[in-house]
């Protein structure tokens, strides 16, 4: 069963790289460094294992690292959702 | 409960994927956006109900500090400072990776399954690069670091030697998972990696860099999914790392350089001036030069004209300037377009921003593909603060370091312009024929008060 539920994440991985490769071909270079900041603020995912340390009853070793980690990852998300959407407000056609 | 959580991961994975595609065009870009962070929200909010999760103290300190810093962040950067910013996010998404990954290894330790310890390994690893590379990277843009290549005798063993340690440790702790001090010095190893591997590479090869660890950012958290068997986790981090692998490829192609020239320390003379008879070609010829009110009579005559910039113009902050001067000739009939090309500036996509925060209509912005052939039918190319994507020895001298670069074809407009402070030459170190051809002029100066003098002369006529 864990090999199977592990087989599973790598098929998950692979078609999510295809997904990928197909949408941001379509992304045109003048928005490149939104895309940039915005796929960075969605790289901040990893909030999630930071909250299941960082909430753990006992107060271990694993809470301290998973209390930076919130941080770090909040910076990420926050900052890069905010920069990019001051980024995108400008961009306007004549 | 654990059903309903793993549903909502779902929906927010495909807000992620919805938020990406609308990036597809400025208009719904916005909208994109706005999406993939709802994406983020029902994923933080879904994790807060995970059975794991019991004392809500510290991560409530951990979100209000976080987007504090966050917000501080995203509000007070200037755009000219945009690719310090994205330097830095990365590095905050890969050090989350880490601090993830070591945080499962002790609540797991010593019963880790194969699977998780290579995950784990795998994301001390990217991620402890990502962290430390892109804070040098952050350190370069910001003038903190040297902006230039820097080599040392051994570096390039030093750097095979560290990974060796990482790769031949990350096996020992897959097997032991009880060797704590292995797990510690193989995450320093990556850290100090992550430092030496982003060092030597010099200010104008950022663009590549920065796409590098923007995918690296990525893959750090698809491989913080694989150790939490989380799959929201693998999905966004592989898009992330698609995305930046596509960017770090665009890049090299816009340079005609393979990855690993870049990541190996760049042009051989880059940042340098070649010394005599060092092979370079010093090109023979008058350099003519023109002054504001002259050049105003230039542009009152022209019909079509095509500006250029580059990181000079960003230096200068030179953009609004441009933007006046874009709406006076525009006032006086005069078309005018730009022409972008893919590494101009400090990462992907750099002018397009600084210009649309002019307020310069994106339409008038146009890729090298798209516009290279109008040239020919121009009266006028204007080159700000650009040098390298418009020599021509790109296209015809075998010898030069640049040669089979795609370039901007300025030369066949029938007259350039080039703003520049000086003939002094571009990062990669060459002289510029281009300077020195008959049909072109040099406007000296720098970028903003240049161009603001000659949008005046041009009022004035």
């Amino acid at each position: 069963m864990e090999t199977f539920s592990f087989l599973m994440q790598i098929y998950v991985f692979v078609l999510a790289i295809f997904v990928g490769f197909e949408l941001i071909t379509k992304v045109p270079p003048t928005l490149h460094t939104p895309l940039m900041s915005g796929s960075n603020a969605i790289s901040g995912i990893t909030i999630v294992g930071a909250l299941l340390s960082a909430g753990m009853k006992e107060f271990t070793i694993s809470t301290i690292l998973g209390l930076i980690a919130i941080i770090f990852a909040m910076i990420n998300v926050v900052g890069g959702f905010l920069v990019t959407d001051r980024m995108l407000k400008m961009f306007k056609k004549k | 409960m654990r059903i309903a959580i793993e549903i909502i991961y779902l929906i927010s994975s495909v807000f992620f994927i919805f938020g990406i595609k609308y990036l597809s065009s400025p208009k719904t870009a916005r909208k994109g956006n706005l999406y993939a962070s709802i994406g983020m929200l029902m994923a933080i909010v879904v994790t807060l109900f995970d059975q794991q999760v019991l004392t809500f103290e510290w991560i409530i300190i951990g979100i209000i500090v976080g987007s504090a810093i966050g917000t501080v962040m995203a509000m007070k950067i200037p755009m000219t400072g945009m690719p310090q910013m994205v330097g830095m996010l990365n590095g905050f998404g890969g050090g989350a990776s880490t601090l993830v990954a070591l945080a499962e290894y002790y609540k797991m330790n010593p019963n880790i399954p194969i699977n998780t310890g290579v995950a784990i390994v795998l994301s001390l690893l990217i991620g402890g690069v990502t962290f430390t590379g892109s804070m040098i990277a952050f350190g370069k843009l910001q003038g903190l670091v040297s902006g230039k290549v820097i080599k040392y005798p051994g570096q390039h063993p030093l750097n095979a030697l560290l990974l060796l340690l990482v790769i031949v440790g990350g096996i020992f702790i897959i097997i032991n998972p009880e060797l704590t001090t292995l797990t510690i010095i193989i995450t320093f190893a990556s850290l100090v990696l992550g430092v030496l591997l982003v060092l030597p590479i010099g200010g104008a090869d950022m663009p590549v860099a920065i796409s590098l660890l923007n995918s690296y950012s990525g893959l750090a958290g698809s491989t913080t999914g694989f150790i939490l068997g989380n799959n929201e986790l693998i999905i966004a981090g592989a898009l992330v790392g698609a995305s930046g692998i596509i960017l770090t490829n665009i890049m090299c192609k816009g340079m005609n350089r393979s990855l690993m020239n870049v990541l190996l320390g760049g042009w051989a003379s880059a940042g340098s001036i070649p010394a005599e008879g060092s092979g370079t070609v010093i090109p023979k010829g008058n350099v003519k030069s023109i002054d504001a009110e002259e050049l105003a009579m230039l542009f009152d005559s022209a019909s079509n004209v095509i500006i250029v910039p580059g990181y000079g113009m960003a230096v200068a902050q030179a953009q609004h300037a441009i933007r006046d001067l874009m709406n006076i000739l525009e006032k006086k009939s005069i078309n005018v377009r730009f022409a972008i090309h893919p590494v101009a500036g400090r990462m992907p996509g750099h002018m397009n921003v600084l210009l649309a925060e002019a307020n310069v209509p994106y339409d008038k912005l146009y890729a090298l593909e798209d516009i290279n052939d109008d040239f020919a039918n121009t009266d006028i190319a204007f080159v700000v603060g650009a040098n390298d994507v418009v020599n021509p020895a790109a296209r015809h001298d075998q010898s030069s370091p640049i040669y089979g670069m795609p370039i901007l074809n300025v030369d066949y407009a029938k007259t350039v312009v080039i703003n520049k402070r000086s003939l002094n030459p571009g990062y990669a170190g060459i002289e510029n024929e281009l300077f020195y051809q008959d049909n072109s002029l040099m406007y000296f100066g720098d970028a903003k008060d240049a161009i603001t003098k000659l949008t005046n002369e041009i009022k004035s006529l």
